[in-house]
């Protein structure tokens, strides 16, 4: 898989992709293929604050239920509605299938993620699980 | 993003394979640890697989499962019914030659050591299937309680590669396979017969082959038992998936395997059975055969009975969005806590979010309105007739 080179990366599988003080967040190829069958995404609501490093939803396979992690501190302007009737989506093309979009509080958070040869290097040093 | 899988994993020293261990791999099985053992949970989506696949095809046509994880404890002498009969709560007396039954080893108190599956062989010779996170439990139980009765107790765990195949098209897909006329093994009865293993280059049998009519995912099958060496089960497997081919065969993990015995009600140890449930809450009462005369555990159930249940076994829809997970809390419509989810999961054939839970009887009528907490949040759920998936009934 090659992961775009126009987003940033974190260790909990999570993508960004600023745009200025503005950015759009989901999660890596690598966590959805780990992941399985997706059926539930569980997003925050428009206008929630999130902080870097802390849970802002879940997502949920047939197997198994995970966390997600913000990438960055912000305010949550906006969720993709049609992973609530389609979180299959998120299989099919985890790189195209955003989940929320943010106003970042602080665009230099993101200086300190992985770029896509790092996080590419850091999943297959983790392993094949 | 940090995966919480809802299976504990237990701790064990080594972790063991299968024969198959590194044909899945090969595959590109994802795999996990299960009781110990290196198994498959699913196989990848580029060969048209994932755990939603994998229990659409057994539903709807045909899918093969590793599951030499399995036990097998042989019983045979002159006294092997009077051992099993003594072990057993269910009526090893009423099986015939080549006939199985569902059944389970209890404690003294009533509860279970493990569920099994119950095969009479031959005139004084049975096979005890069990589980693979049970196994030296089993075996030692099985052989510490029936040292009385003229009769050898074998682990033969190790020396069978056994392989489910299921499904409503397992039947055609296994008689390519074998000389054994299908049609004359019926449900829950087994025989021996040969695999014929033939292709361009070679020609092969595997005679006097155990094929039991038996599985674990609500649908027609068989599970075959073939020898454990490598290259014999890679042989097996792999002849299966070609032979299997028409039919839409595909390799199943333990992520189906769940989700499909689920949705038929079949209880998994460690969840709707274990050494703290006993017979009656389990709702097991029909595999339980009381007017035996004796049978370890029976002067409890007596007892259990008459002192009436404290809790049940009910199936539960959600009615609300969340899906409930084994451990997750069952409240009463006050929000007060009064039971636990057993097995909770996406049921992907039925397309709802289905769970077993144990609460008080008072709960148990099919209608009642339920909460399940989910990740700190009350979700609605009620109760609904149980299995929640029955096959359907086939002309033949």
């Amino acid at each position: 898989m090659a992961y775009p080179t126009d987003r940033k990366y974190t260790k909990q599988h999570e993508w960004i992709q600023s745009n200025g003080s503005s950015a759009t967040v989901g999660i890596t190829d690598h966590a959805q293929e780990s992941l399985g069958d997706i059926v539930f995404v569980e997003l925050p609501k428009v206008g929630a604050e999130l902080a870097a490093g802390k849970a802002f939803g879940t997502v949920e396979s047939v197997k198994a239920v995970s966390d997600l992690y913000a990438p960055a501190s912000g305010t949550v302007t906006e969720v993709n509605q049609n992973l609530a009737t389609s979180p299959e989506a998120v299989n099919k093309d985890a790189h195209a299938s955003w989940m929320m979009k943010i106003t970042l509080k602080n665009p230099k958070e993101l200086d300190a993620l992985l770029s896509a040869a790092d996080y590419e290097k850091y999943v297959a040093e983790e392993g094949g699980h | 993003m940090s995966s919480v899988e809802s299976t504990p994993a237990t701790a064990t020293p080594a972790v063991r394979k299968t024969a198959l261990n590194a044909v899945h791999r090969q595959m590109g099985a994802k795999m996990v640890d299960f009781n110990g053992w290196d198994m498959p949970v699913e196989y990848p989506a580029s060969i048209g697989c994932g755990i939603i696949n994998e229990h659409m095809a057994v539903r709807t046509g045909v899918g093969i499962f590793d599951v030499s994880h399995m036990g097998d404890i042989r019983l045979a002498g002159p006294q092997a019914l009077n051992a099993v009969q003594h072990i057993s709560m269910n009526d090893a007396s009423r099986l015939a030659v080549g006939q199985a039954q569902y059944s389970a080893l209890l404690y003294p108190r009533g509860t279970f050591v493990d569920d099994v599956i119950v095969h009479r062989l031959g005139e004084d010779e049975y096979l005890l299937v069990i589980n693979a996170g049970t196994r030296e439990k089993d075996f030692n139980w099985v052989r510490d309680n029936t040292r009385e009765f003229d009769c050898a107790v074998e682990n033969l765990s190790d020396d069978f590669t056994q392989i489910a195949i299921q499904g409503p098209r397992a039947v055609d897909l296994l008689q390519k396979m074998t000389d054994v006329d299908l049609s004359t093994v019926k449900f829950y009865w087994v025989t021996q017969g040969n695999i014929v293993l033939n292709n361009k280059s070679m020609r092969r049998y595997l005679g006097n082959t155990l094929i039991a009519r038996t599985g674990y995912t609500a649908e027609d099958g068989f599970e075959i038992y073939v020898p454990s060496d490598e290259p014999t089960s890679a042989w097996v497997w792999n002849r299966i998936l070609e032979v299997g081919k028409e039919f839409g065969v595909v390799p199943c993990g333990l992520g189906a395997r769940n989700t499909l015995r689920l949705e038929g009600k079949l209880p998994l140890y460690g969840h709707e059975i274990s050494d703290t449930i006993n017979v009656w809450e389990a709702g097991l009462d029909r595999f339980c055969k009381m007017e035996k005369p004796e049978f370890v555990g029976h002067a409890a159930l007596e007892k259990a009975r008459a002192a009436g249940l404290k809790r049940t076994l009910v199936g539960l829809e959600m009615t609300e969005r969340g899906i409930a997970r084994d451990g997750y809390k069952v409240l009463d419509s006050t929000g007060s806590e009064i039971g636990y989810v057993t097995s909770g999961s996406p049921a992907p054939f039925l397309k709802k979010n289905i769970a077993l839970a144990y609460v008080p009887p008072e709960f148990a009528a099919e209608g009642t309105a339920l909460k399940i907490e989910v990740r700190g949040q009350s979700v609605g759920a009620k109760v609904v007739p149980t299995p929640f998936y029955k096959r359907p009934k086939k002309a033949a």
